[in-house]
């Protein structure tokens, strides 16, 4: 009994302990919302912000770039996308399956398609295909009740409306690669493009713009649901150029199936009007992205469309270097204006002998009349007399044997060879023989096409230190630095130019033309890809048209007009085009009375 | 005046009338009241809607309601007769889920009774209660202090707790466990002889670390370092407390927190439904719901002090810690405070069985209560 009594004495301190602990127990939690919903609370809020809000980069518009009279050169097209929504849909395969009635869809597309909406949540748009025609998306939008869960998507993709005709200058935009420098958040926007190529490289980061940024709260499964925040970006900059459309469509044009480049330039301010490297890609294709198929075609092509081949192409300048050799030969004294000499065909140095192009030789002539005539063994002469080193001043004071830069990836320097670089380059002195051949341009002298226009263009404005750009001078136009070459000399050089292109016999007589009393200066310039062996020469030479393409001949034109106060230099270099006053020649002159008739028409109105 | 710990001895029942009067209204009320928070929460974490959850929550309650007023009428005699039978009924029932488990494909732990999936492993919380509130109201304290006096409560609780614990549920064979020991320690059991319990369970803690399974043990680890795996078993936790701490001390609003309407916070209608309440209505709303709980089991302590015989007494203080280990296991967990077990805070959590079985546990203590004045011989 009296255990009993303990019994409920126990039980009732015993429980009163339990309720305390188990009050104790409870009270901590309250200590522990304390410490999570208001101590740590501001932390987090903070994560819970991070959870919710989801930023995402807005694209803003690439800057457009125009000609000099407005045209557009490369623009933003609106680019219909057919999209898929799989939680639209009840049957994904049915629905494709579909879609490929309307419009077939590739075995690759289809792997493609399959797999990134196996890659996604079910609410996020799959790309099926892109660049629809109108056309096309309003076939989609006509089959709309068979096709649950295909969307029409709007964006913007990069077009070129003059397309491989300026592809050398504008280049192209494409996917970010791993090598680009990834110095703006934009480009790890999966899709982005930047300029790979041309003025759309040179000027990538004023094309380009700067993001906006569009907040936007998602749910877990990264589901949007609402906007938070829209800050829109900047557009890029418009982009204006020295380039004339209409020339560049004709430069272009004018090459036929033939490969080359071709430049034309204002002589006074060195704006380039047109500026081609034939044959070209298509911009438009490369903006898009290739097939393997079709870029091992591009890459593959013996006529090189992607290179560059008017800043990157090194070629002998032949016989348009002898207003090179003339010069320096004037202003050192080596010869005077009225010096002649007598041309018999071939002459010796030692045992060697070298040939003129004219087999019978050329009789007495003096300067303007071996321009005229293009006489080898005049120039070998000068040559041998004036030594390479002069020669060589001469040509780097007129551009050669550097970069001209005009800001265009892979633009090459060139060769101006002299004698201490070939101590350097070979540990050999230097050979009268090599000063011979260099005189009329061949041997070791390489030159790209932009560094003779910018040689032509120097001669045509009476020895002025122009340079080649794409960017308008505007109004404050530097005063153009004289080079140290005397006027009259220079006049005279010029006068064996007109004579090339105005007087019977001259090697592009052919190609001359008389616009409202405007005429053209040129030289012509044919350069060997192979020797000529002895044995070619007693059994005659063999024709060019005979020989494989890429053994022929290339084909050189430089050459200005009008012949009194010029405007415009052109330079015109045809690969393996054999001769340069039956190919050449024609496409400079017709290049030049082009631009001369297009100063004359009214231009369209500007946008 | 009375106090409250005192009993008087009657030994006539209480009339209809009487028990109807005896029914403690705040009692009663406070269940109303976090029930009724409940389904307001199930509402909003259903986005606004009364589908799939509130509704049916609601339902369920209802019958809760039916079953709790018809215990809290019946004698408490009634109860203490049947609970071996009981007891072993309920164990003939885990067994045969076991069982049936094994046969079947997977572990199951229910009884399909169509409107309702019956789980004897929370039938066996009340069952065990009864069980041993008999054994101990028949013993002496001579007995419930000698060796031999409690190898056979002990085996009552070992025997359904191992059972659980193979099903496997670690969460309900734990709260067997501890609901038990707390009427070991009410009833008097020598402080000693939990610490030989609780040495023996230290040392064999490894062996029991082998028998768990493997994502039992990842949720130790996970516990102990959240960040060990952040988007997996440690995401539930990260986010949790994200949402809690988002909450702030006033919360979001009713239907406003992002964490659980964004889907960042899981399981948002059962185990963390607490956390979604605190992200909606800070600090202030959680603190309100541990205090109601706080304070239905302080009335349930006091209904046990108050009751004359000892099987009341022991009945509504297991109950109560029952319940309470719920209330506390929950929220801990969501807070952060020990590994998430999967167990849901009862009258809030979406889930039929636990809502029938805290409220058979209720109608019991208010049956203790309406009948606190019988005197119960030892038989």
């Amino acid at each position: 009994m009296n255990r009993d009594n303990d019994k409920g004495k126990v039980l009732i301190s015993r429980s009163l302990i339990l309720g305390g602990v188990q009050l104790f127990l409870l009270l901590l939690l309250i200590f522990r919302l304390y410490y999570l919903q208001v101590y740590q609370a501001d932390k987090y809020k903070m994560l819970a912000d991070e959870n919710r809000i989801s930023t995402r980069l807005l694209v803003p518009p690439r800057g457009r770039i125009y000609d000099r009279n407005g045209e557009l050169l490369a623009t933003n097209r609106q680019n219909f996308q057919a999209m898929m929504v799989a939680e639209q849909t009840p049957n994904v395969q049915a629905t494709l399956d579909a879609f490929k009635k309307i419009m077939p869809l590739s075995e690759a597309e289809e792997e493609r398609i399959k797999k990134d909406l196996k890659k996604n949540r079910s609410f996020v748009p799959v790309k099926i295909k892109d660049n629809l025609s109108w056309e096309e998306v309003a076939r989609i939008q006509l089959n709309a009740p068979d096709l649950p869960g295909i969307i029409i998507d709007e964006g913007l993709s990069r077009d070129y409306p003059v397309g491989k005709e300026a592809a050398h200058v504008i280049g192209y935009v494409s996917s970010v690669s791993e090598n680009d420098v990834k110095d703006d958040p934009l480009l790890e926007v999966p899709g982005f493009k930047i300029g790979k190529a041309g003025i759309e490289k040179l000027f990538e980061k004023k094309l380009r713009g700067r993001g906006g940024n569009l907040k936007l709260e998602v749910n877990a499964f990264g589901r949007v649901m609402k906007e938070i925040e829209r800050e829109d970006g900047i557009p890029g900059d418009r982009i204006d150029l020295t380039i004339d459309a209409r020339l560049q469509k004709k430069a272009y044009e004018l090459f036929g199936e033939e490969s080359g480049a071709a430049i034309l330039l204002d002589v006074n301010s060195g704006e380039i009007l047109a500026f081609v490297s034939v044959p070209a890609y298509d911009p438009n294709l490369l903006t898009q992205g290739l097939s393997v198929q079709d870029w091992t075609e591009l890459n593959e092509n013996e006529r090189k469309p992607l290179m560059n081949k008017a800043v990157s192409g090194q070629y002998s300048p032949g016989s348009t270097f002898k207003m090179v050799v003339a010069l320096a030969a004037l202003e050192s004294g080596v010869i005077t204006p009225q010096s002649r000499s007598f041309c018999a065909g071939k002459m010796f140095l030692g045992n060697h002998a070298f040939h003129c192009w004219k087999e019978g030789g050329h009789g007495y002539i003096d300067v303007v009349q071996a321009l005229q005539h293009s006489c080898d063994i005049f120039f070998y002469e000068t040559a041998q007399k004036l030594g390479i080193n002069k020669i060589a001043e001469m040509a780097r004071r007129f551009g050669m044997g550097q970069v001209v830069d005009i800001g265009l990836e892979n633009e090459k320097a060139g060769l101006i060879p002299d004698t201490d670089w070939k101590l350097r380059r070979f540990g050999e002195p230097w050979q009268t023989g090599e000063s011979l051949i260099s005189g009329i341009g061949q041997g070791y002298i390489l030159t790209t096409p932009i560094q003779l226009a910018t040689m032509t263009a120097r001669i045509a404005n009476g020895g002025y230190e122009v340079t080649p750009t794409f960017i308008p001078a505007g109004d404050d136009r530097p005063e153009l630095k004289k080079l140290p070459v005397s006027s009259e000399n220079v006049a005279l050089v010029k006068r064996g130019m007109f004579d090339v292109v105005n007087v019977p016999g001259g090697t592009a007589f052919g190609s001359r033309f008389d616009y409202k009393g405007m005429k053209m200066a040129g030289k012509t310039g044919t350069t060997q890809v192979r020797r000529i062996t002895m044995k070619e020469r007693q059994s005659g030479i063999v024709r060019q048209e005979d020989l494989p393409w890429k053994y022929r001949n290339h084909a050189l034109f430089v050459g200005y007009a009008p012949q009194e106060n010029p405007r415009y230099a052109v330079v015109v270099l045809v690969e393996h085009g054999r001769g340069g006053s039956a190919v050449a020649a024609p496409i400079g002159g017709k290049l030049l009375l082009e631009a001369l008739k297009l100063e004359q028409q009214p231009l369209k109105a500007k946008d | 005046m009375y106090k409250f710990y005192e009993t008087s001895f009657k030994n006539q029942p209480p009339t209809f009338r009487e028990k109807l009067q005896n029914l403690s209204m705040a009692y009663i009320l406070i269940i109303l009241i976090l029930a009724s928070l409940g389904v307001v929460m199930l509402y909003s974490a259903a986005n606004g809607s009364w589908h799939p959850w509130a509704l049916q929550q609601l339902l369920r309650f209802g019958l809760g309601l039916c079953v709790m007023l018809t215990l809290a009428l019946i004698d408490v005699r009634f109860f203490m007769r049947y609970a071996y039978v009981f007891y072993f009924v309920t164990l003939g029932l885990l067994i045969a889920v076991e069982i049936g488990g094994h046969i079947g494909m997977g572990a199951q732990r229910w009884i399909n009774l169509g409107f309702i999936k019956l789980q004897p492993s929370e039938l066996m919380k009340i069952a065990l209660v009864l069980a041993l509130a008999r054994y101990f109201h028949s013993s002496s304290l001579q007995n419930i202090e000698s060796i031999k006096g409690i190898i056979a409560p002990i085996l009552m609780v070992m025997f359904p707790a191992f059972l659980v614990l193979t099903q496997p549920d670690l969460g309900t064979a734990l709260m067997l466990i501890f609901t038990a020991g707390a009427m070991f320690f009410a009833i008097g059991v020598q402080l000693w002889k939990f610490g030989i319990v609780l040495l023996g369970g230290l040392i064999s803690l490894p062996i029991v670390w082998k028998l768990l399974h493997e994502y039992q043990q990842n949720r130790v680890l996970t516990f102990l370092n959240p960040e060990r795996d952040p988007l997996g078993a440690g995401y539930h936790i990260i986010q949790s407390k994200i949402a809690l701490g988002a909450g702030g001390m006033f919360g979001k609003g009713f239907l406003k927190g992002t964490q659980s309407h964004l889907n960042f916070l899981p399981e948002k209608h059962t185990d963390f439904i607490f956390t979604m309440l605190s992200e909606e209505f800070g600090m202030i709303g959680a603190v309100f719901v541990v205090l109601l709980n706080v304070l239905l089991i302080a009335y349930s302590f006091g209904f046990a002090l108050r009751s004359a015989n000892y099987f009341g007494k022991l009945a509504a203080i297991g109950l109560a810690t029952n319940y309470f280990l719920y209330v506390m296991i929950n929220i801990s967990m969501v807070l952060g405070l020990i590994p998430v077990v999967g167990v849901p805070l009862p009258l809030i959590s979406y889930g039929g069985t636990v809502i029938l079985s805290v409220m058979a546990g209720f109608g019991i203590i208010l049956s203790v209560n309406i009948n606190r004045n019988i005197n119960i011989g030892k038989e």
